[in-house]
């Protein structure tokens, strides 16, 4: 009994997202099933495109390691209570910023620009979805919506500088800003093709996940989200730390979308546009806002999306595919919310004596 | 895109105006559709992926049948589909209707690229618009009061909402549904049945606004179809204060937004074309911002909405 009681929020943080993940896997092969391929054989080409081999592990990675930031978007402002899933703006900014940076330091070693870039994509990043904490703190506006509005606004401006004011001319098919120059990009990490930008990642959310777990101030901004009542009457500036957890957040965008131009992309285009911030919502979902868990979940994500190309090209399957398996894994996760503290019994909400609507926000 | 040589200048008021209608009717279907889910308790924002589903369906089953309008049906049908999932999924316990909707975002958005994929190339019939410029002899004018039957639906149905939820024993109940569902209880209203009910209308309703995206205007199917149109939608019934008849206003207003920048391109200024796409975004959160505030809950707003913080 006392061992049950010890483990069971750890087999439910496990078990319940893992259960979910295998009844998304059925249903997916029920679909694909239904649109006339083998299940097995997709399955067996996806283990192989993400894990197989060493090939397709280092592509799995580098998608991994924008998907550990945008996931960490999502999950950082989480801890506050909010709903977040603007990331992609803020990845679009954060590349912006980071290509008008090395720019800005062309000339200086090559360490100060990179440095430069990453800071200055943070804190574009930082501000554009802090700003949506801010509106939702001052002014009322729900953080999801406004978060999804500043995204589509910052995916413009991206748009409107890369084919306008800073448009290279020399970059004539793909528009795009002035290269950074060769010696200012990130390199690769030692003995693999994946760039230091995983590592960065990691480290983001290590930090994170030490702050979180073991410093008062995690304590203080897990009050500010469960109960903003009770942490303003014991003292906390709510708005503060509401602002602050959307800042970070968008500062894990923002400096996924520097890692790509600084390390992939080699200058701002709308190619950094991927998808990266809509699959950090699922990351953090599937983590269950958790940044220590968002790192392993970030490599399964990357792992699919790393291995459509290959159902594309054996199968003949459309790159959408894997947009589809994502679909299906994150209705099934944010269901299975309802398993919480009740393995294997599932109720429908009690509707009486109170409501339940409100509660349960992520 | 309109014509507007032979006006000079005052060819952008008419483009606006024209493209105002023309754009708005998806944001007119598709607040009216959230209104109803709304006015139940539930938020679904989920009608973003709804709407490219609907998009993708009545397309794809106009080339099929050679019939737009058995697309527009199709297309609803898919929303309703869609939007029961949501309905029953939300009704589980510990599960939340935001969350519920960003996953049917994303899932519907997968899916309608997926089963999309081959519907990029062909040319489905389209819907007609019915000729209200008759009484013209330039033909701006007549192209621009081309109006497609799908406004003129969504204008009676705003209509017929707007009376509906006042003077209807049906208005009635989903509005204390959306209340408080410790009332509807007590009164002896089904609560649960009446929210997945509202969604599923929602749901249908979506899915129409996104036919009318791929089979009228623009009027094809590729995968950048819906942008952020369903969560604007989403916004503007928050800014219309729950009103259906405000609903309509609010759709032209945000559709005139959506125009500008067609009606600038068909000028021949192009410089600006992103920021000038991005107004009705721009809009909507300016318009969130001017009438939200901290410290009180929105006036209309039911009070089972977990979107509206009190």
């Amino acid at each position: 009994m006392e061992l049950t009681r010890r483990f069971l929020p750890l087999v439910e943080a496990v078990g319940i997202p893992v259960m979910a993940l295998l009844v998304a896997m059925l249903l997916f092969a029920g679909f694909v099933a239904a649109v006339g391929q083998s299940p097995l054989e997709v399955f067996a080409l996806l283990y192989k495109g993400a894990f197989g081999s060493a090939f397709s592990w280092q592509n799995t990675l580098l998608r991994a390691a924008p998907l550990i930031l945008t996931g960490l978007a999502v999950a950082i402002p989480a801890q506050a209570g909010m709903v977040i899933i603007g990331g992609e703006g803020a990845l679009a900014l954060g590349a912006l910023t980071a290509a008008v940076a090395a720019s800005a330091l062309q000339g200086a070693p090559p360490h100060w620009v990179q440095t430069g870039m990453l800071a200055a994509g943070a804190l574009c990043g930082g501000l554009w979805i802090g700003l949506s904490g801010w509106l939702r703190q001052y002014r009322g506006v729900n953080e999801t919506i406004g978060s999804l509005l500043l995204s589509y606004i910052g995916i413009a401006l991206l748009n409107f500088f890369v084919e306008g004011p800073l448009k290279d001319p020399a970059s004539l098919n793909k528009p795009s800003t002035a290269p950074i120059g060769d010696a200012n990009m990130i390199g690769n990490l030692p003995g693999m093709d994946v760039h230091y930008g995983l590592l960065f990642g990691v480290i983001f959310a290590l930090v994170t996940w030490v702050i979180l777990k073991f410093t008062t101030l995690g304590f203080a901004l897990k009050t500010v989200g469960g109960n903003p009542r009770a942490a303003q009457m014991a003292g906390l500036r709510v708005g503060y730390w509401i602002v602050g957890a959307a800042f970070a957040g968008g500062a894990a965008a923002g400096l996924a979308g520097a890692i790509e131009v600084a390390a992939v992309q080699g200058a701002a285009n709308a190619s950094v546009v991927a998808g990266y911030g809509y699959a950090g919502i699922l990351v953090a979902f599937i983590a269950r806002q958790n940044p220590f868990a968002v790192i392993p979940v970030a490599v399964l994500i990357g792992g699919i999306n790393a291995a459509g190309g290959m159902l594309q090209r054996r199968l003949d399957m459309p790159d959408a595919s894997v947009l589809v398996l994502q679909g299906i894994i994150f209705v099934v996760i944010i269901a299975s919310e309802t398993l919480n503290g009740r393995l294997g019994l599932i109720k429908f909400k009690s509707l009486s004596p109170v409501s339940a609507t409100i509660s349960s926000k992520t | 895109m309109i014509a507007t040589d032979g006006l000079g200048w005052w060819g952008v008021p008419l483009a606006i105006f024209a493209g105002a209608i023309r754009v708005s009717t998806p944001y007119l279907l598709v607040s009216l559709g959230e209104c109803i889910t709304e006015k139940s308790g539930r938020i679904n924002l989920g009608l973003e992926g709804v709407l490219i589903m609907g998009a993708m369906a009545g397309y794809g089953t106009s080339l099929a049948t050679g019939s737009a309008w058995t697309g527009v049906l199709a297309a609803g049908l898919v929303g309703a589909v869609l939007g029961l999932l949501h309905g029953l999924l939300c009704s589980l316990r510990r599960v939340n209707d935001i969350a519920i909707g960003i996953s049917i975002m994303l899932f519907g958005t997968g899916l309608a690229f997926f089963l999309g994929k081959p519907l990029v190339q062909p040319q489905a019939p389209m819907l007609s618009a019915i000729p209200f410029g008759f009484w013209s002899s330039s033909p701006q004018i007549q192209s621009a009061l081309q109006i497609n039957p799908l406004f003129l639906i969504g204008i009676a149905l705003a209509v017929l909402l707007h009376f509906a939820f006042r003077y209807t024993r049906w208005g009635m109940q989903l509005r204390i549904v959306g209340d408080s569902a410790d009332a509807a209880l007590a009164l002896g209203l089904r609560v649960l049945p009446t929210r997945i009910l509202a969604t599923v209308i929602g749901g249908f309703l979506a899915g129409v606004g996104g036919a009318f995206l791929s089979l009228y205007y623009p009027g094809s199917w590729n995968e950048g179809l819906s942008s952020g149109q369903g969560i604007i939608a989403v916004a503007l019934v928050i800014f219309a204060r729950w009103e259906p008849l405000r609903c309509l206003w609010a759709s032209l207003l945000f559709g005139g937004a959506g125009a500008l920048g067609p009606a600038l391109q068909a000028m021949g200024i192009t410089s600006g074309y992103y920021l000038f796409n991005a107004a009705p975004y721009v809009l909507t959160l300016g318009i969130l911002i001017a009438t939200g505030s901290p410290s009180r809950t929105l006036a209309g707003a039911p009070g089972e909405l977990s979107l509206v913080r009190n």
